[in-house]
């Protein structure tokens, strides 16, 4: 958990994610479209990743990966993320950490 | 309970039933003579169906003649009340179609089971003539029938047949409402009972996405084919339903005039769920590559169980994507109800019903087109 927490608040948009996840995949591409450029961290790649991924889970998205932190807040999965976007939430809160 | 030629005769009429993938309201307002074995199965149901549960567009007319104002109180009540009980209704309908459901499968079991002891029979008989043949032909073509939901064991999958149920009484509780929208904009009812209706298009496509997700954990390839909708509306299929884009284009040309507000709130709504759409399409693009990768490794072997266990893997991802474009859906919806006033939202909710009435309309229409004879 404490991994987890502290690599969400290395950088300003991070996203935890899996090599062999198709959503995390749409999510990065959506992050391409918003001119952002996440920190991804792949935890099936990563020695401590069973942890991270019940850290993630008790976090409380209804799947472990995707997960987005913005400024070191959980946006959530992809639910949350879509919700947010169509709402006109989200670039708001990329602003700070647009490319251009 | 029958004489065993009826009872025979039944169960071959449930069999060619469960062959056919219609409609299951098709099944429930045909008629049925007292012999076929249909009626066994539609015979709770039709008893609850045959009961006034949704008001239709004649009901809706003389009662707006009063315009007091606690008559809408009264209005928003009745209806509420009319919603519990058309969904407790749904509730019963469904728990007895399931219980008839689970008695077919058995007799259905026990029916390929004989079937499968005759194709036996016959080829040890070793009978080449003409019936002989047809009989196997027929026997074949029956067995490895891929209707989808149904193995070689006879199991039928519930879920998906009681989602064709649902699904039935939906488009048909939509044509309803349609129908009620039209009215109400052309005569001049108050906001607060157009709201009603509103609420209800909406929540009605709620109970839509509710269904479809108990039905993406039943067979998520159901879902995805399409092939619960109708012809021309599967040309548009994407990742299980209808395009995000498609709702905003069939909705635009209605809501007009729109303030500035609005039109801002729109375009970014069209641009964000475009944004959003184009991400789950390249997702799913992404899938199909790692799917058809795992299948493909190592074809020169003859086992394949290990390229099984990645691909399965992949395989139960599909079911997480068509949640997602459903839920984007959803989003759609609920962003454009947010944005318009009640007003605009029902010529919205009109001009969407409306589009996919027509789609479907069109596949009738092109099914039974006359065409040269061969």
């Amino acid at each position: 958990m404490d991994k987890v927490m502290r690599l969400a608040s290395e950088k300003g948009v991070v996203l935890f994610s899996k090599s062999s996840c198709c959503l995390c995949y749409a999510v990065k591409i959506l992050f391409q479209e918003l001119g952002v450029s996440p920190v991804v961290h792949e935890i099936d790649q990563d020695p401590e990743g069973r942890d991270m991924e019940k850290a993630l889970t008790r976090l409380g998205c209804n799947a472990p990966v995707p997960a987005v932190f913005i400024g070191g807040k959980l946006v959530g999965s992809t639910n949350e993320v879509m919700s947010l976007h169509l709402s006109g939430g989200l670039i708001p809160l990329l602003k700070p950490y647009q490319l251009c | 309970m029958s004489s065993p030629s009826t009872e025979l005769t039944k169960r071959m009429a449930i069999y060619e039933q469960f062959h056919q993938i219609s409609r299951w309201g098709d099944v429930f307002n045909s008629d049925n003579s007292p012999n076929t074995g249909s009626s066994t199965i539609v015979q709770v149901d039709v008893r609850l169906d045959n009961k006034a549960e949704y008001i239709s567009c004649e009901q809706v007319e003389p009662s707006r003649s009063d315009q007091e104002t606690n008559k809408p109180t009264d209005k928003i009540q009745r209806r509420l009340a009319q919603n519990r009980e058309a969904a407790r209704k749904s509730r019963l309908r469904k728990k007895a179609y399931v219980q008839q459901l689970e008695s077919s499968r058995l007799k259905l079991a026990q029916l390929e089971q004989e079937l499968e002891r005759a194709r036996q029979q016959v080829s040890r008989c070793g009978m080449h003539n003409q019936l002989g043949n047809a009989l196997m032909q027929g026997i074949y073509i029956s067995s490895a029938s891929d209707t989808g939901y149904f193995g070689l064991s006879g199991t039928v999958n519930s879920g998906i047949t009681a989602f064709e149920m649902e699904y039935g009484h939906w488009v048909e509780e939509q044509n309803k409402q349609i129908c009620e929208l039209r009215s109400a904009l052309q005569a001049h009812i108050t906001d607060i009972e157009l709201r009603i209706l509103v609420e209800s298009g909406l929540n009605h496509y709620c109970n839509l996405f509710r269904m479809k997700a108990d039905a993406a954990k039943a067979d998520i390839f159901y879902l995805i084919s399409g092939i619960w909708r109708t012809s021309a509306e599967r040309f548009f299929h994407w990742i299980g339903g209808f395009r995000p884009s498609e709702l905003l284009n069939a909705v635009m040309s209605q809501i007009e005039p729109l303030t500035d507000q609005q039109h801002l709130e729109v375009c970014n709504l069209r641009q964000s769920s475009q944004q959003a759409e184009d991400a789950l399409s390249q997702g799913i693009d992404k899938l199909q590559q790692n799917l058809a990768q795992s299948v493909a490794a190592d074809l020169s072997s003859g086992n394949y169980r290990v390229q099984m266990a990645a691909a399965i893997d992949k395989l139960e991802a599909l079911e997480g994507f068509v949640n997602q474009a459903d839920h984007l859906r959803q989003q759609t919806l609920q962003q454009m109800a947010r944005i318009l006033t009640t007003r605009q939202a029902a010529r919205g909710l009109l001009a969407l019903g409306e589009y996919f009435h027509r789609l479907r309309a069109l596949s009738s229409l092109w099914a039974a087109r006359p065409r040269e004879p061969a």
